[in-house]
């Protein structure tokens, strides 16, 4: 039986349309972005602590150990969704939470934080959104995973989540802390091995 | 009354959906930062610009945009502040690069596909005539009684 091969272009040009269309079901949130700042230091600022006017906060305070940045307003409907979940990470998860208040007034920041608790260890004032400007932020809450030298190494957008902690969060965070050690003890390691190499 | 409608239409002026009061030196700077906020899409928004959208973000974006150019930044170190930012997202002519070569080329390649496919049906119907042999033309002669 001979087939005329130009029936089949239908057929070609419907399977390329659906493979097409399964790409696009299969992307996620449309609205998603993937954060530029992925791998590059936590932007420069300096701004002033929420409870603490007179203390400025500079991207060297977020420094030294792996942590969580928290951008969150009270404007925010999300951030009162997430709220719980900071408050059981400040409790049970070994991590520094740090916020950034975006775009918010400080009077009603400092009250919001008095009547839900407060699961930081310092917010940072950003009245302006610059630094949100700076982070790539679109919308709060955002929660940045920082490592040790200040670098940005993941970002959550929209509310967190018991499940989101578990399954995004803490991976990386393992992972950080994980590199970390590995990098400490292989400074010992060398260290012993110069010293054998002297004797 | 055709007065009226007259004195209405003359005296309308278009609307639009953003009304910021940021001082511009000149108007050329003005004009530079709304051809920028036209060009710049919002990142929370799936399609509307920074000019059109009310979001929080569109509104700080936009007077990051006045900021800049106050500041005497080119428009080219505009865009790259916000691309640096929110990547190929906020950018409506997206960058020609690796993960935007779809973008650029994905048209005009289907284009010609589409052409180089229509002439080659063309010609192959073009070349499939009707031809005649001696057993046909018997077999329609028999077929329509005339011997």
């Amino acid at each position: 039986m001979t087939v005329n091969k130009s029936l089949l272009i239908p057929l070609v040009v419907f399977a390329l349309l659906v493979f097409v269309l399964s790409l696009g079901f299969r992307l996620e949130d449309p609205h998603f972005l993937p954060s530029e700042l992925i791998n590059k230091p936590f932007p420069e600022f300096q701004l002033r602590d929420l409870h603490d006017p007179e203390r400025l906060i500079t991207q060297n305070d977020l420094k030294g150990e792996v942590s969580l940045a928290n951008v969150w307003a009270t404007w925010c409907p999300n951030c009162m969704v997430e709220h719980p979940e900071l408050m059981r990470i400040s409790r049970d998860e070994d991590i520094s939470l740090y916020g950034i208040n975006y775009n918010d007034e400080s009077v009603k920041a400092i009250a919001w934080l008095r009547r839900y608790e407060n699961p930081f260890l310092f917010n940072i004032v950003d009245d302006k959104g610059t630094l949100a400007i700076d982070l790539g932020v679109y919308g709060a809450p955002e929660t940045f995973v920082i490592d040790t030298d200040g670098v940005i190494q993941y970002r959550h957008v929209g509310a967190l989540t018991r499940e989101i902690w578990d399954s995004e969060i803490f991976p990386v965070v393992a992972l950080l802390r994980a590199e970390q050690k590995k990098a400490n003890t292989g400074h010992e390691i060398t260290g012993r091995s110069k010293t054998g190499s002297e004797k | 009354m055709r007065c009226l409608v007259f004195v209405v239409l003359f005296f309308s002026f278009p609307a639009s959906a953003a009304i910021d009061a940021y001082p511009f030196p000149n108007d050329g700077l003005r004009d530079r930062h709304k051809v920028l906020i036209d060009e710049l899409r919002c990142p929370q928004c799936l399609n509307t610009n920074l000019a059109g959208s009310d979001s929080m973000i569109a509104k700080d974006l936009r007077r990051e945009v006045h900021r800049l150019l106050l500041e005497g930044k080119s428009d080219e170190e505009i865009l790259d502040f916000m691309y640096q930012r929110y990547g190929d997202f906020i950018l409506y002519k997206p960058r020609l690069q690796g993960g935007t070569l779809v973008l650029w080329f994905g048209p005009p390649v289907l284009l010609i596909i589409t052409v180089f496919i229509l002439i080659r049906l063309l010609v192959a119907r073009k070349g499939r005539r009707l031809v005649m042999d001696k057993s046909d033309t018997d077999r329609l002669k028999e077929l329509i009684g005339k011997n």
